[in-house]
């Protein structure tokens, strides 16, 4: 099995990930009107790379969110940083 | 084309095998086609050959990157159905299972399509409710199917688990008794000689890099031998349509996936019919040759590679052990991996991309085998005609936009 590395827990089993999706798509904002063509992009188009990409995964054990950078053909994993603003 | 006969197997045996000819030729590109399709699978084959045939274009080529059906074609199981829940799917679907039911004479070409039947499993009361529901709604979209229930189940595939202690007993099952199985590669080649003798050119090792746009229009493609200028182009290119869309500066709603199925070892004959276990999320039949063929769902990480990985293994080889106990000790021989073009809807995407100029055929996910005729059908009918036949129509990429999705991952509640 392979093993992602958990910004918070460290090197885990990969069946304990689960992909949410792309990082860096943002919500259309919905205090004016959105066009049906913004929200279909927002919701379904992505960019499905080959090769690097940049994703939000969560690690269902700890239930936190986080962005990760692997590559796409060899799985091999670039690094992953945590998505929570810190606290101060 | 029609020189594959018994008569002409007797003469070359007795005459030393000389006279056979290449299936199809290896020509150097021309600077310009009239149509071109990316991507030598068997949806491209098809589509070539039918925009030659059915449309009688002239001067067509089919662009292929490695070698024809290396792609998912050569990737699958091998099952062929329509027992769809929509009417859309189930008249896409059932048109390819019509054509392919006469496509060993059509293209002269044994693609060995068995019908032996399709059955999927029931394993609760309730499970049981929702196999009459599928049933019905076959039987309305004019599919033909049988309700059976657990006795009739162990006449038929009595190497299932019936024990007291089965995880999960069965119940009945929903058979599409014209289902089955085809020779995967018979099809890329069937429709890649078909094409051939009908003066396409079939380019291997030739991988796009680019396409062209003038005035917002697609005219040719740039690839490792050069420039192809084309009136029309048509991807078919599978779970790497979402690289293609990017160079024609487009995004598609796919999400790419690993798909891996597995064989094993060859056995006497175990089991004469397609049987995939919902509650298991595993599919099995046993191949001309006698391996056990068998799958189950998409890997958990969005891929590119090639290839499986362990925790799909793990789980897809377990469950069917469970399924059919007996197979426990048999020897796999292969596994393989293919990179499936996964939609929201679990349905595909057939007709225009937004670029003039280029059509698409795509998104068809874990279930692309069975639908080759028709995809080549369809995308070569919208690419000659320039407008939806209405088998396709509901499956345009503007779905997505107005929200008519064809959401078979949620109503068939089957393995795609």
């Amino acid at each position: 099995m392979q093993r992602f590395p958990c910004p918070f827990c460290g090197l885990r089993d990969e069946r304990e990930f689960h992909f949410v999706g792309e990082l860096g798509k943002t919500r259309p904002d919905t205090s004016g009107p959105v066009s049906d063509e913004d929200w279909a992009h927002y919701l379904h188009m992505h960019r499905n790379e080959k090769g690097c990409v940049r994703e939000v995964w969560m690690h269902t054990t700890c239930a936190e969110l986080f962005a990760m950078e692997r590559d796409s053909v060899t799985m091999e994993v670039l690094g992953t940083t945590q998505l929570r603003k810190d606290a101060s | 084309m029609k020189d594959y006969s018994a008569l002409k197997l007797i003469r070359e045996g007795l005459t030393g095998q000389k006279g056979w000819r290449p299936a199809w030729q290896t020509p150097e590109p021309k600077p310009s086609y009239q149509a071109v399709i990316i991507g030598g699978g068997g949806h491209g084959l098809a589509t070539a050959y039918y925009l030659a045939r059915e449309h009688g274009l002239k001067s067509i080529a089919v662009v292929e990157k490695g070698w024809l059906g290396g792609g998912n074609t050569g990737r699958n199981t091998t099952a062929i159905r329509s027992n769809y829940f929509y009417p859309e799917s189930a008249a896409l679907y059932d048109f390819s299972v019509r054509l392919y039911e006469g496509l060993s004479k059509e293209l002269n070409y044994n693609v060995m399509f068995s019908q032996r039947g399709m059955m999927v499993t029931a394993h609760s009361h309730h499970d049981m409710e929702m196999a009459a529901r599928q049933y019905n709604a076959m039987r309305i979209n004019g599919i033909d199917a049988e309700l059976i229930d657990a006795d009739g189940v162990r006449r038929r595939v009595p190497l299932l688990n019936f024990r007291d202690d089965a995880r999960h007993p069965i119940h009945g099952a929903v058979v599409q008794p014209r289902g089955g199985t085809g020779r995967h590669d018979a099809v890329a080649w069937g429709y890649a000689r078909g094409a051939d003798s009908l003066g396409v050119d079939i380019l291997q090792n030739c991988e796009v890099t680019g396409i062209i746009k003038e005035g917002g229009r697609a005219t040719g493609i740039e690839t490792t031998k050069g420039v192809i200028r084309a009136e029309m182009i048509g991807a078919t290119v599978a779970g790497h349509s979402s690289i293609l869309a990017d160079m024609a500066g487009f995004k598609l709603p796919i999400h790419s996936y690993a798909l891996q199925a597995f064989v094993s070892e060859p056995l006497k004959p175990v089991l004469d019919t397609v049987v995939l276990c919902p509650a298991h999320a595993t599919y099995v039949s046993q191949s001309d040759k006698g391996g056990i063929v068998f799958g189950g769902g998409l890997d958990r990480v969005p891929s590119y590679g090639q290839r499986g990985n362990m925790p799909v293994q793990e789980v897809v080889v377990g469950a069917l052990t469970e399924m059919m106990p007996a197979l426990a000790k048999v020897k796999l021989l292969r596994h393989w991996g293919g990179i499936v073009d996964v939609t929201p809807d679990s349905s595909p995407i057939i007709g225009p991309s937004g670029i003039d100029g280029l059509t698409l055929n795509c998104g068809w996910g874990t279930g692309g085998f069975k639908a080759i005729p028709a995809g080549g059908w369809l995308l070569a009918h919208h690419m000659a005609n320039g407008r939806h036949h209405e088998i396709s129509r509901p499956f345009d990429l503007a779905r997505f936009t107005t929200g008519r999705l064809v959401d078979e991952s949620a109503a068939s509640g089957i393995a795609h």
